[in-house]
């Protein structure tokens, strides 16, 4: 089967690369097919990308506390764009302080994300999850 | 002896340029208006008999001639995303000497296929999807590239995966098709070379026969280019150097004409200063802009808009009724030399000050300022071309101009820009004789020869 494309960045103005980069590194070791657009990326970045390249999902990374009002609008963006298919993934540090994981997940599946994760989630974990969803294997 | 012939085909002129290779030394030069609408020959025949009357009847051993008569190379090139496959298929026409003419995003329409019936392009570049990616559109768009009735030839630069599909669908409505490697291949990478390679193969092949080239080539044994791919080619060469002659290092140059104006970078790019972020496609080490509304004739009541006549008054020196009258001077005679009139000099001087200005500005790129929760970050688009020390100008208004420093000086970094990333500080050389374009030929059997001739003949101001 052909391998899945993933659509990755860290959105917003936000430049914590660290986990990017590891999880990059993690995604292409799973046999995913990856593009990487790095930190500060904006919703248009993501969806221009996974246009041209077909994506099956693209990966939210957000770090900075943000992530609600950067992500705003992209589910319906992407619909938009034809890209009604492609899946939302977003982790990292959501929100400032510390909110119950559940009302954080809540409003994110809200605005069209069909998995959130919770602050460090290793690789694995979003690796099995996206095999699972995207029925790599 | 040997010796070699250098022709120059331009829509306006036809150049010959006369080469000692022995001696490594210009001959002379000479030039004769194109004939591309009776017999090319006789605009040849023109500047070689001027040229003989110069430098007396010698053999040349090789003829080698580049052309951008018969309204050069005209290209549409097709794509998905504008900053993407498209910009990588304009980078790639470019860099092959093409001229432009449409670019085309996303699906074609039907009314986009009857734009491109009437444009008559001679060479479509139809690219899409990175290899494994977006396979639709371009699938779409060959269907109606196929529906269009006029003949024109096909580069398949597009998704890999599908390439021998949509090569079937325009072969099947009598296209003739060439299926090279991707433009994009993956996320943000370019690959122009295969296809600006085609691209120059099909001009050999189809497009001189098409322009009644094909008179000349009895005579010319040699290789046939794009004028504009000449000079990219000799301005690349230069940089970069050959076997033991060393190059100039990272270069810009500037060719301003009447109708257009192009820009030439050789150089990566990349932040001169630390902690900067890049965004949008990486740009090719060798850089070609061309700007079809700049020039300064054909052009000029474009400028004179755009600018504000005030600007033009400034920059060339004149009074208000002074540039009125000369712009429809030249409006009426678009052939007209400074040595004619002082004053069509000045207008010149002022329309070329402004034309380099905003060609450069465009072709460089910009660096932004970004406010984040820790504070500034900068993001920088297109090349960083501060460090840029040597810019070469050619081109009639530059060359034949009192005063090419000051027309150069456009080119330089602007502090009312901070944002465009030109050169801070650079040194300029004229291409006094015309010789980059006969440079550029000459450089694909004596590239040395060519790289020695250059560093001897361009004349820094
Ligand atoms: C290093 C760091 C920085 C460095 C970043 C250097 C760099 N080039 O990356 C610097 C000093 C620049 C920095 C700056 C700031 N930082 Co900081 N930073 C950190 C720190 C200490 C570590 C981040 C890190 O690298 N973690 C390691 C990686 C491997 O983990 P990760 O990023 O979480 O990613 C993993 C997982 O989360 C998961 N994952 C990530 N994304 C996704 C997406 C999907 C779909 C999935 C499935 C999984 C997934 O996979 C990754 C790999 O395992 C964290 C605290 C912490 N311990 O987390 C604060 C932290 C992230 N920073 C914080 C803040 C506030 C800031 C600043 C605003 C501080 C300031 N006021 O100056 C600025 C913001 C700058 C900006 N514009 O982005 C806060 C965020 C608060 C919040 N969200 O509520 C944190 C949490 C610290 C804190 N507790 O206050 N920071």
């Amino acid at each position: 089967m052909k391998s899945k494309t993933l659509v990755m960045g860290v959105i917003g103005a936000d430049i914590h690369s660290v986990g990017n980069k590891i999880l990059e590194y993690a995604l292409k070791q799973a046999g995913f097919n990856v593009v990487n657009l790095g930190v500060m990326v904006s919703q248009e970045e993501y969806i221009k990308a996974a246009i041209e390249t077909d994506a099956d999902a693209i990966l939210v990374s957000s770090l900075y506390g943000h992530a609600e009002i950067d992500c705003r609008g992209l589910r319906e963006k992407c619909d938009e764009a034809g890209l009604e298919k492609v899946s939302l993934y977003i982790g990292g540090n959501l929100v400032v302080g510390k909110q119950p994981f559940k009302e954080v997940e809540e409003k994110f599946k809200k605005m069209g994300f069909c998995r959130v994760c919770p602050p460090g989630t290793p690789p694995e974990v979003a690796i099995r999850d996206l095999k699972k969803d995207l029925g790599a294997e | 002896m040997d010796n070699v012939l250098l022709i120059d085909f331009g829509s306006t002129y036809t150049k010959v340029t006369a080469v000692d290779i022995n001696s490594e030394r210009i001959l002379g030069t000479a030039r004769a208006c194109t004939t591309s609408k009776t017999d090319i020959n006789e605009g040849l025949n023109n500047a070689l008999a001027d040229l003989e009357g110069n430098i007396g009847k010698i053999e040349y051993n090789s003829k080698f001639a580049c052309s951008s008569a018969a309204g050069g190379l005209k290209m549409v090139v097709i794509g998905i995303v504008p900053e993407l496959t498209v910009e990588a298929a304009k980078l790639t026409a470019l860099s092959a000497g093409a001229k432009v003419i449409g670019v085309y995003s996303y699906e074609l329409t039907d009314d986009e296929a009857n734009e491109i019936a009437n444009l008559k392009p001679d060479i479509v570049l139809l690219t899409g999807g990175t290899d494994g990616g977006n396979k639709n559109i371009i699938l779409h768009n060959a269907e109606i590239l196929a529906s269009i009735e006029s003949d024109f030839p096909v580069v398949v630069a597009g998704n890999k995966s599908v390439a021998s599909k949509v090569a079937e669908i325009l072969k099947s409505a009598g296209k003739e098709v060439r299926v090279c490697q991707n433009v994009m291949p993956e996320f943000n990478k370019l690959n122009i070379e295969p296809a600006r390679q085609t691209i120059r193969d099909i001009f050999l092949q189809r497009i001189i026969r098409a322009k009644g080239l094909t008179k000349v080539q009895n005579i010319i044994e040699g290789i046939l280019m794009p004028t504009p791919s000449a000079v990219l080619k000799a301005v690349q060469i230069l940089s970069t150097g050959y076997g033991t002659e060393k190059g100039l290092g990272d270069l810009m140059a500037i060719d301003v004409g009447g109708a257009t104006t192009d820009v030439y970078s050789i150089s990566d790019g990349l932040p001169s200063r630390s902690g900067v972020i890049i965004k949008g496609l990486p740009e090719p080490f060798a850089k070609r802009t061309v700007e079809g509304d700049l020039g300064v004739r054909y052009s000029a009541d474009f400028i004179v808009e755009e600018a504000g006549v005030k600007m033009v008054c400034q920059a060339s020196g004149l009074t208000l009724e002074e540039v009125q009258s000369y712009l429809n001077k030249i409006r009426s005679n678009p052939g007209i030399l400074p040595n004619d009139d002082n004053k069509i000099g000045m207008l010149d001087l002022g329309l070329a000050k402004i034309v380099v200005k905003e060609a450069v500005k465009r072709h460089t790129g910009v660096i932004e300022t970004s406010y984040t929760p820790m504070g500034k970050i900068f993001i920088q688009k297109g090349k960083d071309l501060t460090g840029i020390r040597k810019v070469i100008g050619t081109g009639g208004p530059v060359i034949n101009s009192l005063y090419p420093g000051e027309i150069m000086k456009g080119v330089l970094f602007d502090e009312r820009e901070p944002e465009i990333l030109r050169p801070i500080n650079a040194d300029f050389f004229i291409d006094r004789k015309y010789i980059l374009s006969a440079m550029g030929l000459l450089s694909e059997k004596y590239p040395e020869i060519a790289v020695r001739i250059m560093k001897r003949e361009l004349e820094m101001v």
